[in-house]
């Protein structure tokens, strides 16, 4: 059940030049069973790197959390392995059920977050549809010894054999990890909650649904505070979701939410204690050429991320990646395609549901590049500054250990070269949502459906 | 065998042990209710133990015991806050440092705050010479601890060692307190934001001026709001402590910075510390800054703000300056509650209605009755029941001032309106203001123009009304007299007892069971008891095992002989009862009263 356990260890051996057709990314690790056969509990549904890189959480549709630390030996020395083995593995969530609505509750991680680091011990947010927990992963090295009315095997002594008092005393023992749950923030959400975000004033949080965002102290759990509510009174006028929200980095007053109409609006929370009335709205006019049936599902925004900087804004829809500068609300900076060859595919796209996919997008720790994934396990890094841009394929099969990635091409023609596949051979099954990037390092972490990669970029 | 080697050992064995031995083993036991209650017996085995064990064993191990539950650690912080005497006295108190400095650090902050409250504790009992050499050092670690965690817990342990150290001791605290206010993390600025004040109030007044102000004005103006919010109080001690002269150079800027944040959260603290402030700031800052400020805060954009400033209208106002008051009120304060009367939000108009009723002792009769007397008639009027109920829970100030019959023709027809509300949690909290009106009003207008209400409440659809009903009838009795009872509600209450709802007929019995103290024995054996007798032989079960309880309950109001004669045979008869429930409570009622 613990598929993730299980690591399929690569040699690294000896690295190719940087050649045509290749870049400078190669696989570290692949982390699950290399099977066909995948239940359905085993499907990842989140990945997330912890502040410092040193954890690396997955989660998945059974309700688990599996935690990976990285090795500290490969942490020394920049030119080793990003090597990283399982720490603890969890139970966060249960499947539930709604007795007074009938609804059944899913178990699935929909999202996982980390807490700055407070002390020894490890804390991180999980949610599924309707429930945050908050979770303390933490080591033990040292145990009690020493009873009075019975031997450490627990065999009693009989009690007349008392002639003075032990005490017990603490003795080294193997390191244990142990994940606790510290609170459960329930009862809050009418809807499927989508997001969550910690605030940089380290105290508070947001959970966002459908609807909705609440506003919560990590202390309290019998407590939230609504700041966002778009239900309109009467639900058949009902036009737009919240679908992604999150905390600037560094302003605690600040957090946006995108919508499924395309449109995120920045919020402040200094204004008013009730932020409907956003203080920015980001939206780009729509290009009247390209309008059609698809139009208002493909740009609904699949994820929202600001940079590490806290002057940019990521957003993700089914086929771009945009960056916004948050002094900019008319128009985005950059917009990078993902996939444009599937413009012409959306029928069939609807058609087998794969257009409403939710793709995440992330920036790398000095916001020079940012990634996000594709289908046919290919994943998409544009580099900001050179605007270059590589597709590359998370595979166990294609790509050889430590060598680096070739990367793809996908065109629309018949005629190909080798490293070029055409849009009607891709495989729709395999997509890669969920995305990490090592917030210090050249390290990316990947979901495939059941697979953890983690890739690493050879120093130059 | 096994068992005969140990009995042979127990030849030696203790008995007085083993009951300490068990709340040892229990410290460990996987049960946490164990745990916990070992820890809370921690001063058993350590009296046990005996000093010298206490320090040298249990000590060490307590230190240790940080992976327990947050109730466990809570227990123990608690706990070793007043352990001195168990490890030897003021002499070796310093023992008792180490599991305070490791609770000090856990991610709990309850714990952590428990731990810090034991170590203000103990920091008294250690000699200036160990403060010095134990707890300032135990102090500093934390200062600088790798873990925020470490660090909001030094914050709250600066003052207490502060003044009984040396002067270079003194500067090293002062440097260390310094740079925890420009610490990294919101959470240890917000620690030494919030113990601030408090820093200041031990300091001398020379390093108050120096190193005080400027951390004060970094503070309040850090990046974080929720550092910003509690810069404020801490902008109130420190005002109390500077001579007036200079608050409107050190601190006045500030705070009139904070009054006009642009986060509402600061804004809404400065509300709500706003009397705290006029105390500490003095009458003549109050009439050339506050009064501004809290007009400014009065009329506010974010409606908490002004709900929080609407708070303190009656606070503030009797706090100003004599010679100016009434001036002020009229011409500053009471346009603002005059919009505030009609705002758009109904927890603004709440919380004013709470207080401005207040406001009428301040501007005595004639300034009442023109100014206020209208604003109570809007609120009186308003679509907010919560906004009428806080007028009339407060109605005994304006009695004192105007008498209530100025209000009555509004005050009726709004009382008439909550009691008739569709929420039932709005018809109870009028009942429950229904004593104090009657005492305002007296005995004529009530049984004029409310008498009929109360006696409606008592065939309410929901039982809480009902009962809420019974207990205010007994509530008036008490305010009116028996007399007033038997010509007024008594006969009405009894005439239920002939309702074709059992439920009517079961209030009555409530409603004897109330009121049968405040009556008297006359009216309850001449007129309650014949009406419960003939109730016995109710057709519902459930009255009828209500008239033995309502029995066992008037029974101490009787005299023996109606005891005897009437109230026994109807209780033994009902003891042979078909329904198991009325025989138990006849059963029950005949051994109560000794009738067996």
């Amino acid at each position: 059940m613990w598929s993730l356990c299980w690591t399929y260890s690569l040699n690294l051996s000896s690295v190719p030049g940087d050649g045509e057709g290749q870049s400078r990314w190669c696989l570290s690790q692949v982390k699950g069973a290399i099977d066909d056969d995948v239940a359905e509990a085993d499907i990842i549904s989140a990945v997330e790197f912890s502040h410092s890189g040193e954890l690396l959480a997955t989660g998945d549709r059974g309700g688990r959390i599996v935690i990976f630390q990285q090795e500290q030996e490969s942490k020394n020395l920049p030119q080793g392995r990003a090597e990283y083995n399982v720490y603890s593995t969890f139970q966060s969530h249960e499947p539930e059920f709604d007795y007074l609505k009938s609804l059944e509750i899913e178990e699935k991680i929909n999202k996982i977050r980390w807490l700055p680091q407070k002390n020894a011990a490890h804390f991180l947010l999980s949610t599924n549809d309707k429930t945050v927990k908050l979770w303390k992963i933490s080591e033990r090295d040292k145990r009690p010894e020493g009873y009075n009315l019975k031997e450490e095997d627990g065999r009693y002594r009989h009690p007349s054999s008392l002639t003075t008092l032990r005490v017990p005393v603490f003795q080294p023992m193997d390191l244990m990890v142990e994940a606790s749950p510290r609170r459960v923030y329930a009862n809050a959400h009418t809807y499927h909650i989508n997001s969550i975000s910690v605030n940089s004033d380290n105290e508070t949080y947001l959970s966002a649904d459908d609807l909705r965002i609440n506003l919560w102290h990590l202390d309290f759990t019998d407590r939230s505070f609504n700041i966002v509510d778009i239900k309109p009174a009467n639900m058949e006028e009902l036009t737009e979701v919240i679908t992604a929200s999150e905390f600037h980095p560094l302003q605690c007053n600040t957090f946006v939410y995108g919508s499924s109409k395309g449109s995120v609006r920045l919020c402040d929370m200094r204004a008013s204690a009730l932020c409907d009335q956003h203080s920015k709205l980001f939206e780009e006019p729509e290009d009247p050429s390209t309008r059609s049936f698809f139009s208002e599902i493909i740009s609904s925004i699949s994820d929202v991320k600001f940079s590490h900087s806290g002057r940019y804004m990521m957003t993700r829809d089914y086929l771009t990646l945009k960056i916004w500068d948050l002094h900019m609300e008319s128009r985005p900076v950059e917009t990078y395609q993902v996939h444009g060859y599937l413009r012409s595919k959306l029928c069939s796209l609807y058609e087998n549901d794969c257009i409403f996919d939710k793709f995440e997008c992330c920036w790398r720790g000095d916001d020079s590049e940012v990634m996000t994934g594709s289908y046919n396990n290919f994943f998409r890094m544009f580099d900001r500054d050179a605007q270059r841009d590589v597709t590359l394929e998370a595979s166990w099969e294609n790509g050889s250990p430590g060598c680096s990635l070739k990367t793809w091409r996908v065109c629309a023609g018949s005629r190909r070269k080798r490293s070029e596949i055409g849009v009607d051979c891709l495989d729709f099954s395999r997509k890669i949502l969920y995305t990490s990037w090592h917030p210090q390092d050249s390290i990316v972490a990947l979901a495939t459906v059941n697979n953890l990669y983690i890739f690493q970029e050879k120093p130059n | 065998t096994k068992l005969d080697d140990s009995k042979m050992a127990g030849a030696e064995g203790d008995d007085s042990l083993y009951p300490i031995a068990v709340l040892i083993d229990e410290l460990r036991n996987e049960d946490v209710q164990l745990r916990l209650n070992s820890i809370k017996k921690l001063s058993t085995i350590a009296l046990a133990l005996g000093v010298e064990r206490t320090r040298t064993e249990l000590l060490p191990f307590l230190t240790d015991t940080i992976y327990d539950e947050d109730e466990v650690l809570l227990a123990l912080a608690e706990q070793l806050g007043s352990f001195t005497v168990l490890v030897g006295g003021p002499e070796f108190v310093h023992n008792l440092l180490p599991p305070l400095e490791s609770l000090a650090t856990v991610e709990e902050t309850v714990v952590r705050d428990k731990a810090v409250e034991s170590l203000r504790k103990i920091s008294q009992e250690h000699s200036p010479v160990d403060l010095e050499v134990h707890f300032v050092p135990l102090v500093k670690r934390l200062a600088s601890g790798d873990w925020f965690t470490s660090r909001t817990s030094a914050c709250g342990l600066f003052s207490v060692c502060y003044p009984r150290v040396s002067s270079t001791v003194k500067a090293e605290i002062r440097q260390h307190f310094r740079t925890l206010c420009s610490d990294d993390t919101p959470m240890v600025r917000r620690a030494a934001a919030s113990k601030l004040g408090e820093f200041a109030k031990v300091l001398e007044l020379d390093y108050v001026k120096s190193d005080i102000i400027p951390l004060f004005t970094a503070l309040a103006s850090d990046e974080q709001d929720s550092v910003r919010l509690l810069a404020v109080e801490a902008g109130v001690s420190i005002a109390t402590l500077l001579p007036q002269e200079d608050l409107e150079a050190l601190v006045m800027p500030t705070l009139r910075q904070a009054a006009e944040d642009k986060s509402w959260r600061v804004r809404y603290m400065v509300a709500d510390k706003f009397s705290e402030l006029q105390k500490a700031v003095g009458p003549e800052i109050t009439k050339t800054d506050l009064v501004p400020a809290f007009q400014n805060l009065l009329k506010d954009c974010e409606a908490e703000v002004r709900a929080a400033a609407a708070n303190k209208v009656k606070v503030f106002c009797e706090n100003l300056p004599e010679d100016s008051r009434e001036t002020i009120i009229m011409t500053h304060i009471l346009p603002c509650v005059k919009e505030l009367v009609s705002d758009t939000n109904q927890h603004v108009k709440s919380a004013l209605a709470s207080v401005i009723m207040g406001l009428s002792t301040i501007l005595g009769k004639d300034n009442t009755v023109e100014h206020l007397l209208p604003l109570f008639l809007v609120q009186l009027k308003d679509e907010c029941p919560e906004v009428r109920l806080n007028i009339i829970s407060n109605l005994d100030c304006v009695n004192e001032v105007i008498g209530i019959r100025q209000l009555s023709q509004s005050l009726l027809p709004a009382i008439v309106e909550l009691a008739e509300d569709a929420k039932w949690r709005v018809r109870l909290a009028i009942i429950e203001y229904m004593p104090l009106l009657a005492g305002q009003l007296g005995v004529e207008f009530f049984d004029e123009k409310l008498n009929s209400l109360c006696m409606a409440w008592l065939i309410d659809h929901v039982f809480a009304i009902r009962e809420a009903a019974t207990c205010n009838l007994m509530k008036l009795v008490e305010k009116f007299g028996a007399e007033w009872a038997q010509n007024t509600i008594v006969p009405k209450v009894l005439g239920m007892a002939n309702d074709s709802n059992y439920l009517h007929r079961m209030t009555t019995l409530f409603c004897i069971n109330a009121l049968s103290g405040v009556c008297g024995q006359e009216i309850t054996t001449k007129h309650m008891l014949p009406v419960v007798l003939k109730m016995s032989t109710d057709q519902v079960a459930n009255v009828r095992f209500n008239v033995a309880r309502c029995l066992q309950k008037i029974g101490p109001v009787l005299d023996s002989s109606a005891l005897q004669a009437e109230v026994k045979p109807v209780l033994e008869k009902l003891a042979t009862d078909q329904d198991m429930d009325v025989k138990y409570f006849a059963l029950e009622a005949i051994s109560v009263l000794a009738l067996a």
